[in-house]
């Protein structure tokens, strides 16, 4: 029997010829990714069982982008903890304010993950780097705190579901769609502990970008994690860029999948994830009247340079709905500098929104745009469960930059097709 | 280990900002998280909570952040055991990690009803309602998850050379 592209990344780290679905394995790592909250964690858990040295402190990532600019003294306190960590190791790879990016955009940018590695990271959405093909899982802090001790992380290895990408996807639609479309059609858990693969003859339409957001939200269908094939959409990407060397990776023919779902991109509607679930997936004809409060185009999901550059096209020459709130986040100081550069926060501004310095930030109900009671927001983020952008009574609809920049401009939630 | 007490129930998907919220994100303190522990799912969690009690769920318990924080505010809590038809995957790991009994029993869930008084023997994986007198039997772990929860976590197995 054949091994999936996952499986097979796994047996390489494992130094292993192959591995079946459901075998345990032991594997060599080659980045171990921490940010701001979960990395303190860690630091207590490596402290406490006396460890004294990280056995390839050049494969640790820590990047400060939750909390950050730090929203209060406990959040100042712990990157202090991180700091003072990273300082007394060695962690090079230590991404503070004016360095640092949210995680999953930045640790791509910089080249320190690519195709082949087997990334871990104590942070639920490191399956975002798949989009390199790269095996990339979330992770515990406990699982960091071994990670950047023995360089290794215990595996169950995954079966998989395929997933057949066809045709090119239709107008005002992206990533965000697809993968919405997908969460909707398997539920929350319905990738449990598998990884989903995606390919097919659409895949050469999705841009780089395009694919971090399908994997970077394969977590919210409970996968292990998500990959896309390499092609040359990733070795233009990765050219110059990645410090190690490409590892393409190809599914065997014969691999076994426990399903195979096809999703025809030209007939893909706008979708949008309603409240409490990202399951919650509905289109134009069925959103009703959705009066909304606030809009939030970023996130490790949503805010790279062709996400701003979408939202931007919407909001030129118009102007944010009275009583919306619309906050646009670059995931990066490089995203922010291009934008800037390419006069995207003209437009924004004189829509009437404001650009924040790059974080997580309301993603999570951190901070830089909580939510009041009663309050609806439309988020380019990941995550609508209760209370996750602010108050229990609050609400979050998950889009794509289209139909955030749309609504934002509406005022309530708007397909591009409404306000163009 | 056995352990023993009163039931706490919920439905499907519970995610891990309802076990933590991330407003409180910015401690590590046991105690700190453990006092917020399921506040947005359910206010009298931390109040009605004794040491002993156990957490009964149905589908993909702890789906969403890595946050080990989930794990660690429950056991803070007094949780001794979380029974689930699944967990979802980081959650799994990190409440082995972390020393957090988890069983996967969908008899049990079936079968058991908030308030019940439950009992487990944890090295067996055996379910007894005392409630009601059933008993139920959980997969037991494969012998490489069971090592890391006997030697009493991740990290104490990795310096016991494994």
């Amino acid at each position: 029997m054949g091994m999936t592209m996952s499986q097979k990344i796994l047996a390489a780290h494992a130094g292993l010829e192959s591995v079946k679905a459901g075998q345990l394995i032991d594997a060599e790592l080659d980045m171990v990714l921490g940010n701001d909250i979960t990395t303190p964690v860690a630091v207590k858990e490596f402290e406490k069982a006396g460890f004294s040295c990280l056995r390839c402190p050049e494969r640790v990532s820590m990047v400060m982008d939750h909390f950050t600019p730090n929203k209060d003294i406990k959040a100042a306190e712990q990157v202090k903890t991180v700091r003072t960590f990273a300082n007394k190791y060695g962690v090079e790879n230590f991404f503070d304010v004016g360095r640092m990016g949210i995680e999953h955009a930045l640790l791509p940018e910089q080249g320190l993950v690519g195709a082949g590695d087997l990334v871990i990271g104590a942070d639920s959405h490191t399956c975002t780097y798949g989009a390199l093909g790269a095996f990339s899982t979330g992770v515990g802090s406990t699982d960091m705190a071994a990670g950047m001790m023995s360089n290794k992380c215990w595996f169950k290895a995954p079966s998989a579901i395929k997933f057949m990408l066809k045709n090119k996807p239709a107008e005002y639609i992206c990533g965000k769609d697809v993968i919405l479309h997908i969460i909707g059609l398997i539920g929350v858990d319905g990738a449990l502990y598998k990884s989903m693969e995606f390919c097919g003859d659409g895949v050469k339409y999705l841009s780089i970008d395009d694919r971090f957001t399908i994997c970077n939200m394969a977590i919210e269908a409970g996968a292990k994690n998500g990959i896309f094939p390499v092609d040359e959409v990733t070795r233009e990407y990765l050219n110059g860029r990645f410090k190690r060397e490409i590892r393409a990776f190809e599914a065997d023919p014969d691999a076994e999948y426990e399903r195979v779902i096809e999703v025809d991109m030209s007939k893909l509607k706008p979708t949008v994830s309603f409240p409490h679930l990202p399951e919650n997936t509905k289109t134009p004809e069925q959103w009703g009247d959705v009066k909304i409060d606030q809009v939030v185009i970023g996130s490790c999901t949503n805010g790279h340079i062709s996400d701003l550059r979408i939202a931007a096209d919407i909001l030129k020459g118009k102007k944010v709905a009275k009583g919306v709130r619309c906050i646009v986040i670059p995931a990066t100081n490089t995203i922010w500098k291009q934008a800037m550069h390419e006069g995207l926060f003209d437009i924004f501004i004189d829509a009437g929104a404001v650009v924040s310095t790059p974080t997580c930030g309301p993603c999570l109900g951190g901070h830089m745009g909580i939510l009041a009671a009663g309050e609806r927001a439309v988020a380019t983020t990941n995550r609508n469960f209760v209370g996750r952008m602010g108050h229990v009574e609050s609400e979050v609809y998950l889009a794509s930059p289209y139909v955030a920049a749309a609504s934002a401009v509406a005022g309530k939630l708007a397909s591009p097709a409404d306000v163009l | 280990m056995k352990v023993r007490g009163t039931v706490f129930r919920y439905k499907s998907d519970v995610d891990t900002d309802v076990i933590i919220p991330a407003r409180y994100l910015n401690t590590t303190s046991e105690a700190e998280l453990a006092s917020h522990c399921m506040e947005d799912i359910d206010k009298e969690f931390v109040k009605k909570v004794k040491k002993g009690d156990i957490i009964v769920a149905e589908d993909n318990f702890g789906c969403g952040s890595s946050r080990e924080h989930a794990p660690i505010a429950i056991k803070a809590s007094g949780i001794s055991l979380v029974i689930a038809n699944s967990f979802a995957r980081i959650f799994y790991r990190n409440s082995i990690n972390i020393g957090l009994p988890i069983l996967e029993c969908p008899e049990a869930v079936k079968n058991i009803k908030a308030g019940d008084v439950v009992s487990c023997d944890l090295s067996k994986g055996e379910i007894v309602n005392e409630t009601t007198g059933q008993t139920f039997h959980a997969e037991p772990f494969p012998d490489f998850i069971q090592n890391i929860i006997d030697k009493g976590g991740l990290i104490a197995s990795i310096k016991a050379g494994k």
